[in-house]
This record gives structure tokens, sequence and C-alpha cells, in this order.
């Protein structure tokens, strides 16, 4: 998207009607502290025409009052000063135009504490402009740069490699530069870059060719740059449609259920079939709503729509819609990824985050620390167990459940993510790819769990013997709300009136009861299935008959509880149609049904299964 | 998409990002056409619903037709319109020309001030009541935790370093020097008790595109920004006493489009109408960091 600062757009260009549809494209321009960044932009500004009248003239004069040689970094700083009249500099957007179009230059300050701002900035980016200065060479944050750039998805990138008249248009000097930044971009499994040399102070190379360097003979800097495309093709790749939210305005009296999101990539139209990630749901596309616009037959990558379906399932925000029949995105648990960390406390490997990636949002672990690019000593190293601020590296991380997502390398949009730590996005990645499951953090906190257990005297079948049942948690679920919680508190009445030791629990009284006094909650409904979860391990232990009422969970939520209340084992009534494609159900109670006779066959499937015994007295 | 598809698209996603994320949401109406057209763009987001209130400081110096089209406004599409105000400030007159007080400190008073108290809920909040056709005390008088607002990068040097969340503190200040990131379309949504987050869809939009956007949809505006014969508009809207109409004989929206893409306006700030912004050394640095909007 456009930045937004297009600030002084209005007084620093010239605007005449012809620039009313001109196609306009972001460059971020990125580099070590004083390798030439401003007079680069200068130059630029200047051989383009794009300055402001009498500028250029004031400067030199300026400068000749001052008896200090006139620099085109100075142009910079006085437009500068001129907009910001002293208030803080965040980072500051250039405009130039050549005859093909409109550049916005976010000039990504230089100066480590600013990194936040060059990401912000850079993230925003189409194209990247790289500078190293020849005679000091590769620095700490050509390489840092070099490596953000490339993860925040900017793909067209070319390095200039300037000041070349302090190293006399050396062709070895700027050969051997070449090689060891291609090198180092391949550790890090980046694409190898263009390069140019230039001297932005002599002007060699940016916008005419350079006749000190006749052994070099690719494109000068502003020839390049239009030879940058525009982002397009989003439409080719298959479809992604992140759910944001799901709306239903019942209370202005509007019936429609519309998933409402922005088209990532790819197309979708009326009648499409189209299946969910991580659920698996699938359905097909009833209609594409808007607003005040004619009716939509079809809608495609970039557009913020809204879908109604067929069929009601349920789907949660953050799943993805996608097309059977087009490559999938991956459902896995574990992934590995580049970060950078920009969080005051470091990235420490086993602490877990929030993890917000495209629409989802989730709880993640660092599952472990591959390898961290060091800042001090500008190498790759295996041995460091955090990130600290402003190191980039190399993690798995790990979520609760599975969750959606696609390499970065195939579909941007829905392999990129941040990591929240108190509050703050303090660090942004990239998927590279799925990592195999080994052992689930689920698996390893119930076993270690177990191992710690501090147990009474009192043996399960003494409990059973003297209660004349056993226990067992019991959840109903399904889609209609009221319905699932009359029938879970019915059973429980039922079962009490029989004498049995029965406990019926909702969900909310893990919101606002157990899990209130959580610091630093995550506000993610499977933290209150964790809490459930371990809930039903300590109630089934105590030989209750535990009942809960969980409408609209999913196959993991139910594989999670499933698994926190071992040893004891769980019972999966369904009340009407149900949404599970994986979980074994024990038993489904037809939508309609009476209460009575719901209850009479749960009760049935209970006996079956020698939980209660045939007569009670 | 042409490029107001794309700043579109842009902004439905920010207002979607904020109602899932805040609890106690409130868009901050100024009855202006940027907030006019903020108000279209939450209806476009929310398939013609405004599923939050819209709040109006009212100074009690607005231009009277301004109020009229607020009330209005909130007649014909139902909305939820909550207004506050700085009552004290207003009955001891403490305000600008009336009492021994500049421009900036009457709109500290009058605008950050009543914001502010109204946004925590400490002063009273003002609810249309549809059924009685009239404003009532407003019963809700919980702190509003994300405030959605129609500022726009290119109108003046403070707002160009907003980002599209931005993090108030307790006090309502802004620290400008060390803002969050926004990478691609994550922004910050989780924030610490008492703070708040003003939210921002319009920031990449200019004065034209505005303007654009009003002609494409047909949206209806205040008469107050065209021609009514006497060759003035205002191009920027606020209270009276500091509020000057700029010379123009634009009739229509085409009409304001021809005149910003001939570059008429090319030299002159947008607000260059509002004296407050010159008392202030020409930028509102020193109000915004403080939570005027």
């Amino acid at each position: 998207m456009n930045t937004a600062t297009a600030a002084s757009a209005a007084t620093l260009t010239p605007r005449g009607p012809a620039d009313v549809d001109r196609e306009k494209i972001n460059i971020v321009i990125v580099g070590h502290v004083d390798h030439g960044k401003s007079t680069v932009i200068g130059r630029l500004l200047a051989d383009t025409g794009s300055l402001p009248e009498g500028k250029l003239e004031d400067v030199k004069a300026l400068c000749a009052r001052n008896a200090k040689p006139f620099e085109y970094a100075f142009l910079l700083d006085a437009l500068k000063d001129e907009r910001n009249q002293g208030i803080t500099i965040d980072s500051a957007r250039c405009f130039f135009k050549t005859a093909l179009r409109d550049y916005i230059v976010i000039d990504a300050p230089g100066h480590i504490e600013f990194l936040k701002n060059m990401v912000t900035g850079a993230a925003r980016a189409e194209a990247a402009l790289l500078v190293i200065c020849a005679s000091e060479g590769i620095r700490e944050n050509s390489k840092r740069h070099g490596y953000l750039v490339s993860m925040l998805g900017i793909r067209q990138v070319v390095v200039l490699v300037n000041k070349m008249d302090l190293v006399g248009y050396d062709r070895a000097t700027y050969d051997t530069l070449v090689a060891d930044y291609t090198a180092f971009l391949h550790t890090l499994g980046v694409e190898p870059l263009s390069f140019i040399p230039v001297s932005a102070m002599e002007g060699d190379n940016l916008a005419a060719p350079s006749g000190r360097m006749p052994w070099y003979q690719g494109p000068t800097v502003l020839e390049q740059l239009d030879r940058f495309e525009a982002q397009e093709g989003k439409r080719s790749l298959p479809l992604r449609f992140p759910v944001q939210d799901i709306y239903k305005f019942t209370e202005e009296g509007d019936e429609r259920r519309i998933l409402a999101g922005t088209i990532e990539t790819g197309a979708i139209g009326t009648g499409d079939e189209v299946v969910f990630f991580p659920s698996g749901k699938t359905s097909r596309v009833r209609s594409i709503e808007a607003f005040n616009v004619p009716s939509k037959a079809a809608a495609e990558a970039g557009e913020a729509i809204g879908v109604t379906l067929e069929t009601q399932i349920y789907i949660k925000p953050g799943e993805i819609m996608t097309k059977p029949g087009e490559r999938p995105p991956r459902t896995h648990s574990r992934f590995k990824a580049h970060v950078f960390w920009m969080g005051r406390s470091p990235l420490i490997k086993g602490k877990t985050y929030k993890l917000k990636l495209s629409t989802a949002r989730s709880p993640v672990r660092v599952a472990d620390i591959l390898q961290v690019l060091d800042a001090t000593d500008l190498s790759m190293t295996h041995r460091k167990q955090q990130l600290d601020r402003h190191d980039v590296g190399e993690i798995i991380l790990e979520t609760p459940k599975p969750i959606a997502f696609d390499p970065a390398e195939r579909i941007e949009g829905t392999g990129r993510f941040v990591l929240v730590d108190h509050y703050e996005i303090a660090g942004g990645g990239i998927v590279q790819q799925e990592v195999e499951d080994g052992t689930t953090l689920l698996k390893e906190h119930v076993r270690g769990r177990e191992i710690a257990w501090d147990r009474g005297m009192i043996a399960q079948v003494d409990r059973r013997a003297r209660n004349r049942h056993a226990s067992k948690f019991i959840v109903f679920t399904g889609e209609e709300q009221s319905d699932v919680a009359e029938f879970a508190r019915k059973l429980e009445e039922t079962l009490f009136r029989d004498h049995h030791q029965t406990y019926y629990l909702g969900l909310n009284n893990m919101l606002s009861g157990m899990g209130s006094g959580i610091q630093e909650k995550i506000s993610d409904p499977s933290d209150s299935i964790r809490l459930l979860g371990e809930l039903a391990r300590i109630l089934t232990d105590s030989g209750l008959i535990f009942i809960t009422a969980l409408p609209g969970i999913d196959d993991d939520d139910l594989e999670t509880l499933s698994l926190l209340n071992f040893p004891a084992e769980i019972v999966v009534v369904a009340v009407g149609s149900n949404g599970f494609s994986r979980y074994p159900l024990d038993f489904v109670i037809p939508s309609g049904t009476r209460f009575e006779d719901g209850i009479s066959s749960v009760y049935n499937l209970l006996r079956e299964k020698e939980i209660v015994i045939e007569y009670t007295i | 998409m042409d490029h107001l598809d794309k700043l579109e698209a842009q902004s439905v996603y920010i207002f979607r990002e904020a109602y899932r994320e805040f609890k106690n949401l409130v868009m901050l109406w100024s009855i202006g056409k940027d907030s006019t057209v903020l108000l279209w763009l939450a209806r476009k987001a929310f398939f013609g619903h405004v599923p939050m209130p819209m709040l109006h400081i009212d100074t009690h110096y607005k231009i009277p037709e301004m109020i009229e089209y607020r009330d209005r406004l909130a007649r014909e599409w139902r909305l939820n319109i909550v207004y506050g105000e700085n009552r004290e400030a207003l009955e001891k007159k403490d305000t600008y020309p009336d009492g021994a007080c500049d421009r900036i400190a009457c709109c500290r008073r009058l605008k950050t001030e009543a914001l502010k108290h109204t946004l925590s809920g400490e002063w009273p909040r003002y609810r249309f009541d549809h059924a009685l056709g009239r404003y009532v005390r407003d019963a809700n008088r919980e702190r509003y935790t994300g405030v959605i607002v129609g500022v726009r990068a290119d109108e003046e040097g403070s707002r160009s370093k907003e980002r599209y969340f931005s993090p108030r503190d307790r006090e309502n200040d802004w620290d400008v020097g060390d803002q969050p990131p926004e990478l691609w379309n994550q922004f910050k949504t989780d924030f610490a008790p008492g703070t708040h987050v003003r939210i921002h869809p319009l920031l990449d939009w200019t004065e034209l595109n505005i303007w654009e956007y009003i002609d494409r949809e047909n949206i209806s505006l205040v008469s107050l920004y065209f021609d009514q014969g006497r060759h003035v508009r205002y191009r920027s809207l606020g209270c009276y006493p500091c509020t000057k109409p700029v010379a123009s004989g634009a009739r229509t929206v085409r009409d304001i489009i021809a005149e910003l893409r001939e570059g008429k306006f090319a030299n002159i700030a947008e607000r260059s109408g509002r004296e407050q912004d010159k008392e202030d050394g020409g930028g509102l640095e020193t109000l915004r960091r403080e939570g005027y909007m």
C-alpha cells in the first residue's frame, strides 16, 4: 500500500493535471550510516528536476556564504528542516519523478536506534536501494539491512557501490566487494542482487552513465529504477482469503452471516466451492457482499469484501478460505522462520509470545533457536540461545494447535507474521517451511505433569466403589449454543437426582473465574480450553462425572481436552449437526430431539460404557 | 483496482481490524468532509452498518450548519451519536475570544480537555435518543480503548508521523520518538490497561483523494464546503471565531476537484484558515502530543 506520508507531496513537487493517474512506486533506501544515502537522494532529486524552484541555488549560495563545499546531502537536510520545523524526525519521505512514473523515497535512518522506523518504512516499499561505501566496504548495517530488506519481502533490490571516486573508480575494488557481499547473502539464502558502481557526489551512473567506469556496462540507477515493476501478479496465485471477522448484524434487521476479509491472492466467484484451513471445513460461496456497489459475482486479490456461504458452517476469524484444486496452505503446529527482533527484552528459547500471522492469532512458543546473525561480529552463530534487540536469526516456532500458513516465498501475505511481547510488536518474521512435529508441547507438558503429580492415599477404584460410578469427562458440543448447554445441564440434573457425584461447568467460568487473575492473559479461546482440560484432570481424578458444554469447538480443541484429561477418558456428545472432521464422536443427538429423549439416550450410552451401573439405589 | 479502490480497501481493513480487536471502540466525528468519508468507509467495512458510537466534541462554537447537519444525519442513518463538552470552561466563558485566553488555550480547553475526559468517561456523555428525538445523558461511562480518528498524513507535519494504530498513554500523551513498528498489515492492537489506541483509517488519503471519493460515492456534505454565491467556501471546518473561508467559486464537488488538480492551493496549507495552527508555530505538534486530534 502506498505510504502515508505524502506529507509534502503537495508542496514539494509541482503538481499538475498530468500527475493524476501516473503510476507511483515506493522505494526504500537503506545502508550503513555515512555510506552516502542522503547524497544519493539529493542527487536523484536534483538530477530529475524534482526540487522546488530555486532550492538548489539557495543551498549552493548558503554553502558559498559559509565557505563550505556544496554537498547534495545538504539538499535533503534543507528539505527536512523546512518540513519538520524542529519536530522529531521519524523517517523522511521525498518525491521524485522520471518520465515513466513517480517515486516516493523512504529514507530509512541508518542509525541502529531507528530500526523500528526503518522496518516500518521498508515494509511498505516495493523496491530497495542498498548503499555500500566502496572505500569502507561492508559494515554492520550493510549486512543487517540486506537481510531485513530480503525478509521484508522486497524482491527488487539493487546495491549501489557508492563513493567510487574515493577508490579511483577501481574495478578490482568493486568486483571484490560484489563477490564478498554476494557470498554473505548466500549464507542467508538470499538471492544475489544486482550491483551498480556509482559516485553520488560526482553523479556517476545515477541519472547519466559514467565515462569514468567504461568497464561497467549495466544500467544507471534511474534506468534500473524504471525497470522495477510495481507489484502485481497476486491474482494468478491460489486463493487466500484470510477471514478477518464474521458479522451478523441481527439487531439491525440484517440476517446475513458475512465472512469479512481482504483477498490476499487469487480470485473468488459466487458458486465457487471453498475449503477453510486449518479446520478443513467446506462450503460453497452463495454471494459476494459489498456496500454501495452493484451486486458482485466475483472479486480478486486486493479487494476488501465479504462472502456468505451456502451452508452454515462454524468458521472462526483467522481461518484461510481457499479453493479445492488449488495448492492448499500448510497446516502445522511447528514451523521454521527467519525473524528479526526489536523488543526491549530478548527473544528467549522456551518463552511463549503472541503470534499474529495474517488474520490468525495464537500463542506461540520458541521451540528452538537455530542460528543468530550476531550484531557484534557480523557472523552467523549457532551458540546463542536468545535474540537480543536488533538481532536477526532462524528459529522454530510451535503453536498449541495447527495453524494455516504458506512459506513466504510462495505467498507472502500468509507467510509473514509478527510476535507480540508484553503488548508490543517485538519481532517480525517470515515462514520458511513446516517442521515435523516430533513430540508436541502438549504431550511434553502432560508427561511432565503426571510425573510431578502429588497424589493422595485414595485409589481410583476405591472412589469408584464408594460412588457406585466411574469418573468421566463429558463434553457436549454442536452448533446451537443454547441447546448444547441445556442438554449438558439436564444431564447433570438427572445424574444428580440419581445420587451420582457430578458437576457442570461452562467455559465462561474459565474466562471470568479461574483465568481472570492470570497476568498478561493471551486473549485466545484456546487458553480457556487448556484451563478447562487441566480442571477436568483434577475433577475426574476426584471421582466426579464432570460435564461441560462447548458449542462450536473444533477438532483441535477436543484433542487438547482429551490429552489434558489424561489418564481419565473423555466422552463427546454432539447436539444437532456438527462440523468435526476428525475427532470421533461418541454420540449424536439429532437436532429437534426432545430433552427427555436426548438425556435418556445419553444415559443409555453411559450404561453401555459402564460409567454408571444399570440400577441405582 | 484504481487508486481509490486501493485506499478504500486499506481503510476497510483497518476498520475491521479495529472492530475485531477493541471492545470499547468509538469513532470521532467532527462533521467535516474527512470524518464524513470516515463514516462512509465504516459503512463499507460493515456492509451498511455503523456498529460503534460516533463521538462529537462540541465546543459550542461550531458553525451552526455543522450541528444541524450532524443531527440530520443521525436521524437519517439512525447513527449512535454521542457528544461531550467542557461545561466548566463554557460556563465560565474561559474561551476565545470572550475570556482572557488565546486560541491555543481555548483549543486545549474545549477540544483536548473535553476529548480526554469524555473518552475516559469522567465527564458526561450525551447520546442521541432516537425514540425521544433528542440528546440524553449516556449511561455508558466506560473508558473507550480504541478511538478511530480521521486524520490524514498530508494535512500537516505532525500528522505525517502517525501510525495507523497509534498508542496513547494514560495522560493521552503521544510519544512521537518511540512509536511501534507496523509491519505489513500487522498493527499495534495489544495495549496495557489504562492506555488507549488511536486508529487512523484515512492516514494515506490526500485532500484530493477525499474529494474524488466523495464524488465517486456521491456522499452528501455540509453545504459550508461550497460557494453559496459570495465567492467564498470553507476548505477546512472548525469553530467560527477561528475558521476563515477561502476565496473560491467552487459550487460542486467536481468544481473542487478541478480546483485542486489545477494546483489552486498548491502552496497554501489546507488548514491555513485555521488560526490556532499559526499560534502553535505552524505545526500542531504541541496540541497533538497532548491528545488533540
